[in-house]
C-alpha cells in the first residue's frame, strides 16, 4: 500500500499548502464587515471546469496509485511470472507522446488565436490517440496469440486490466476532445475554445504521465526502484 | 440551474450569474424528473436512499426475528440470514448513509449555504443521480435472480465471497460488485460538483472561515470520499475479474467439493487492504457531515455561537487526514505483523483527540445556552450521547489485545451500530426536522416528532446496550442460530428476544415518522421563511421553498460568520449572515 500512501501524502501536501493560504487562523467572530476586507479569501477565480478537472485528476491518480499498490503487493507472491512485453508497446508509447505533443501544439496555437493550427493540432492529437488505442488492442491480440491469457498468470491479469483502465480513461478524453473539436468547427468564441483546448491538453499530459509510470511497472524497469523503496521501508 | 455546461468558459463564478441568465426548464419532465436543479436532485437522492433504506430496515427485522426466536420462522434459513446481513450492511452504509448525507443534504444545502444559484455542473449533477438510481436498481435486482443476493457479509471478503458455499455465488456477487462500481462512478460525478461549488461558487464575502460547519463537514467528507472510493472501485473490479474471468488476484489455490479449483496464488489479504483503505475513511465520510450538521443544530437551538469554531474546522480537517492512516485496525485478526498492529492502534487512538475536541466544544456550546428542546435539538443531543458511547467502545476495540478476543462477537456489532448506525441516523432525523420547513414551507408535527424521538432514542439504547453484554459473553456475530453452548447462559436467549421486540418497536416508530413527513406536507403548520430564527443563508432566501436559482435577482452578500446568536446589544437574538454591519447607534448601545 506504499504507492497509495505516498500519493495521499502528496495530495495532503497540496491541500495543506492551499489551506495555509486561506487564513484558517482567522477569528471570524471578530471579523464582521463587508467584502474586500480580507483579500485572497474569496472563492477561486479559476473557471469551474478547470478546478473540476484538477479534482478529477486527483481521483484518477488515486485510482491508478491503488492499482499500482495492488500490483506491487501481488507481484511478490510465488506464482508471479513476468510477462514478455510486446514490442508494439514502444510504438504505442511513441504515438501517445506524439498525441500529447500535438495537443500542446493546439494549446500554443489557441493562445495565439491561430484557428487553423488549433484544428490541425486537435485532429492530429485525436487521430494519434485512436491509433494508440488500436495499437493497444493489437498488443492484446499478440499476447493472446502467444498464449498469454488473462487468467493464466496474475502478471497477465494485471497487464490486461491496467491497460484496459488506462484505455477507458483515454476514451473518455476522446469524447471531450470530440466535443472541443466540434465546438471549434462551429466557430465558438475564442475564450471558450482556449479553455477547452487547455483542459484537453492537461488531461492528455496526465494520461501520458500515467502511461509512462504504468509502462515502467509492466516492463519491470522500475523493479529495482521498487526494491530499493521496499528495503528503505522495512 | 445555471446554463453553464461543463466545458464552457465562465468568466464570472456561477454564484454571480444573474437571474435572467438562468436556464429555465420548459417542461414538467425537465422540472421534476430530469431536473438539473440541485434542490430537486437532493430530494430525488433522499427519496431513493430512504426507499432502499426501508428495505434494509425490514431485513434487520427479519434477522432480529431469527435471532430472538430461533427456529420459529421457517422461512429464514441460514443462507437467507447471511444474505440479509450482507444486504442490510451494504445498503445502510453506502446506499443510504453516504447517499443521503452527500447526495441529499450536500445537494440541498451546499448551494444555499454558500450563496450560490446552483451547483457548478448541473448536468453532471443530474447524471450523478441517475447513475446512483441505476446502482440501487442493480443492487435490488439481486433479490430476484436465481440464488438471490450475495451472502458474503458486507465486507465481501474473498475467497468465500465467490465460492459455491456462499449464497448468491451465481449472480448475487456479480450484481453487488457491478452496483458498487456504478455507485462510485455516480458518486464521483456528484462529488466533483460539491467540491468545486464550495471552492469556486461561494458568494461574495463568504470566506472559508465564514462557512457554516455543515458545509465544512460535507466538503471534507466529499474530498475524502473522492479519494477513498477508488479503493473500493479497484477491489470491486479485481474481484469481478476473479469471479467472471477466473483470474487469481485474491484467490489462493483451493480445493472445493474435492475438486482442485483453477485459482491459485492470490492474496485475500490484498483485498482486505484495499477494502479497508476505503472502509475506514467511509466511517468518517458518514461522520463528518453528521458532525457539521449537529454543530449547526446545537448552535441554532441553544441560541449561542458555536464554541471554538476554529478548532471545529481544524478538527474536521485533521480527522479527515488521519482517517487515511488507520485502515488496518479492521484487520487485527488477519495475522498482521505485531509492529503494524501497534502502529495502527496508535493512529487509531490519536483520532480520539480531534474527535474529543469536537465533543467538548458541543458541550461547551450548550453550557449556559438558551436551550430550546425542539425536536431537532433533541436528536442533536441524542447524537452527542450516542456518539460518545459508541466512541468509548471504539477505544476498547482500537487496542489489538482487546480487539482480538472481541472481534467476532456481538460486541463489535453493538459498537459500530452505536457509532455508525444510531449516531448518524440521529443526525439525519434531526436534520430533517430542522430543514423540512425550508424544503416544504411547512413544519413537521411536534408531538409526533417528540414521540418519534423518545421511542427511537430509548429504543436504540435498549437494543444495543444489552448487545454489548451479549458480546462480552462471547456470543459470536454472523451466526444464524447460536444454539446451546456451555458459555452462553440461557438468560441470553431471553435478552435476545427482548432486543428483537425493541428492534421492531423502534422500526415502527419510523413508520410514525414517515407518516408525519407525508401528513405535514399537506397539513403541517406553515413555517414562514425562518422558523428557527437561524443565521445561515439558506434561511434568508426570498421564497420558501427556495425558488429556481435560489436568490431571486440579487445574490446575498455575506458580512459575518454563521454563528451570531445572542449578540449583546443586537435587536434580535440572531443576526443573519447577509445583514450588514450594525448602525453606529446600535453599536453604541452595545456594552
Amino acid at each position: 500500500m506504499s504507492a497509495i500512501v505516498l500519493f495521499m501524502a502528496v495530495i495532503a501536501v497540496i491541500v495543506g499548502w492551499w489551506l495555509s493560504q486561506q487564513r484558517l487562523t482567522a477569528k471570524p467572530w471578530l471579523e464582521e464587515g463587508p467584502i474586500g476586507d480580507f483579500p485572497g479569501t474569496d472563492a477561486m477565480t479559476w473557471p469551474a471546469a478547470k478546478i473540476g478537472l484538477g479534482v478529477f485528476l486527483a481521483v484518477a491518480g488515486s485510482l491508478f496509485a491503488l492499482f499500482i499498490s495492488a500490483y506491487s503487493m501481488r507481484m511478490n507472491m510465488a506464482d508471479w511470472r513476468t510477462l514478455p512485453v510486446p514490442g508494439l508497446l514502444w510504438f504505442n508509447t511513441g504515438v501517445l507522446v506524439l498525441s500529447s505533443v500535438t495537443l500542446q501544439w493546439a494549446y500554443v496555437a489557441a493562445r495565439r488565436d491561430d484557428m487553423e493550427n488549433i484544428i490541425i493540432g486537435l485532429c492530429a492529437g485525436g487521430a494519434s490517440a485512436v491509433t494508440f488505442l488500436i495499437g493497444q488492442l493489437l498488443a492484446w491480440q499478440q499476447l493472446r496469440a502467444a498464449g498469454y491469457f488473462v487468467a493464466s498468470n496474475p502478471a497477465n491479469s494485471f497487464f490486461y486490466m491496467i491497460t484496459a483502465v488506462h484505455g477507458l480513461h483515454l476514451m473518455g478524453g476522446l469524447v471531450a476532445l470530440g466535443r472541443t473539436t466540434a465546438k471549434v468547427w462551429r466557430g465558438a468564441e475564442m475564450p471558450q475554445v482556449r479553455l477547452s483546448v487547455e483542459l484537453c491538453t492537461i488531461y492528455w499530459h496526465f494520461l501520458l504521465l500515467v502511461w509512462l509510470v504504468l509502462l515502467g511497472l509492466l516492463t519491470g524497469w522500475t523493479d529495482d526502484f521498487v526494491d530499493i523503496c521496499r528495503r528503505l521501508l522495512n | 440551474m445555471v446554463d453553464v455546461p461543463y466545458d464552457a468558459v465562465i468568466d464570472v463564478p456561477p454564484a454571480e450569474v444573474a437571474e435572467v441568465d438562468l436556464y429555465h426548464p420548459r417542461s414538467w419532465w425537465t422540472r421534476y424528473v430530469f431536473s438539473q436543479d440541485a434542490k430537486v436532485i437532493a430530494i430525488q437522492y433522499s427519496l431513493t436512499a430512504t426507499a432502499i433504506g426501508l428495505v434494509a430496515l425490514v431485513l434487520s427485522w427479519l434477522m432480529r426475528l431469527q435471532l430472538g426466536f430461533p427456529g420459529t420462522f421457517s422461512f429464514i434459513d441460514a443462507n437467507q440470514y447471511l444474505q440479509f446481513i450482507t444486504m442490510h450492511g451494504m445498503i445502510m452504509v453506502i446506499y443510504l448513509l453516504t447517499a443521503l448525507f452527500l447526495g441529499g443534504f450536500g445537494n440541498y444545502l451546499i448551494p444555499l449555504m454558500v450563496g450560490a444559484r446552483d451547483m457548478v455542473f448541473p448536468y453532471v449533477n443530474m447524471l450523478s443521480y441517475w447513475v446512483y438510481l441505476l446502482a440501487v436498481l442493480v443492487l435490488a435486482s439481486a433479490f430476484f435472480v436465481p440464488g438471490g443476493p450475495t451472502g458474503a457479509g458486507w465486507t465481501l471478503y474473498p475467497p468465500q465471497a465467490i465460492l459455491s458455499g456462499t449464497p448468491g455465488q451465481d449472480y448475487g456477487i456479480i450484481l453487488m460488485l457491478s452496483s458498487l462500481i456504478l455507485f462510485i462512478i455516480g458518486f464521483t460525478m456528484g462529488g466533483l460538483n460539491y467540491v468545486v461549488t464550495v471552492l469556486q461558487a461561494r458568494t461574495r464575502g463568504m470566506t472559508l472561515m465564514r462557512m457554516p460547519l455543515t458545509v465544512w463537514g460535507i466538503f471534507t467528507a466529499t474530498v475524502m470520499a473522492l479519494l477513498a472510493f477508488p479503493a473500493l472501485f479497484v477491489a470491486s473490479v479485481m474481484m469481478l475479474f476473479d469471479r467472471v474471468l477466473g483470474t487469481s488476484f485474491f484467490m489462493p489455490s483451493l480445493v472445493e467439493m474435492g475438486q482442485q479449483m483453477k485459482y491459485g496464488g492470490g492474496s485475500p489479504i490484498l483485498f482486505q487492504h484495499l477494502f479497508w483503505f476505503f472502509g475506514h475513511p467511509e466511517v468518517y465520510i458518514v461522520a463528518l457531515p453528521a458532525f457539521g450538521i449537529v454543530s449547526d443544530l446545537i448552535s441554532t437551538h441553544a441560541r449561542k455561537n458555536i464554541f471554538g469554531y476554529r478548532m471545529m474546522v481544524w478538527a474536521i480537517v485533521a480527522i479527515g487526514a488521519l482517517s487515511f492512516v488507520v485502515w488496518a485496525h479492521h484487520m487485527y485478526v488477519s495475522g498482521m505483523h505485531p509492529k503494524f498492529g501497534f502502529f495502527f492502534a496508535t493512529t487509531t487512538l490519536i483520532i480520539a483527540i480531534p474527535t474529543a475536541i469536537k465533543v467538548y466544544n458541543w458541550v461547551l456550546t450548550l453550557w449556559r445556552g438558551d436551550i430550546h428542546l425542539t425536536v431537532p435539538m433533541l436528536f442533536a443531543l441524542g447524537f452527542i450521547i450516542t456518539f460518545v458511547n459508541g466512541g468509548l467502545t471504539g477505544l476498547f476495540l482500537g487496542n489489538v489485545v482487546v480487539d482480538v478476543p472481541l472481534s467476532d462477537t456481538m460486541f463489535v456489532v453493538a459498537h459500530f451500530h452505536m457509532v455508525m448506525g444510531v449516531a448518524p441516523i440521529m443526525v439525519v432525523l434531526g436534520a430533517i426536522y430542522h430543514w423540512y420547513p425550508k424544503v416544504t414551507g411547512r413544519m413537521l408535527n411536534d408531538a409526533l416528532g417528540k414521540f418519534h424521538f423518545w421511542v427511537t432514542f430509548l429504543g436504540a439504547y435498549l437494543i444495543f446496550f444489552p448487545m454489548h453484554y451479549i458480546g462480552l459473553l462471547g456470543v459470536p456475530r454472523r451466526y444464524h442460530d447460536i444454539g446451546e453452548a456451555a458459555f452462553i447462559p440461557s438468560s441470553t436467549h431471553t435478552l435476545n428476544a427482548f432486543i428483537t421486540i425493541m428492534a421492531l418497536t423502534v422500526g415502527f416508530a419510523q413508520m410514525v415518522f414517515l407518516f408525519n413527513l407525508a401528513w405535514s406536507l399537506f397539513r403541517g403548520r406553515p413555517s414562514g421563511g425562518n422558523p428557527w430564527r437561524a443565521t445561515t443563508l439558506e434561511w434568508q432566501t426570498p421564497e420558501t421553498p427556495p425558488g429556481h436559482g435560489n436568490w431571486g435577482k440579487e445574490l446575498p452578500i455575506v458580512y459575518r460568520w454563521a454563528y451570531d446568536y445572542s449578540v449583546p446589544g443586537a435587536a434580535q437574538d440572531f443576526i443573519p449572515q447577509n445583514q450588514p454591519r450594525a448602525t453606529p447607534a446600535l453599536q453604541g448601545a452595545a456594552p
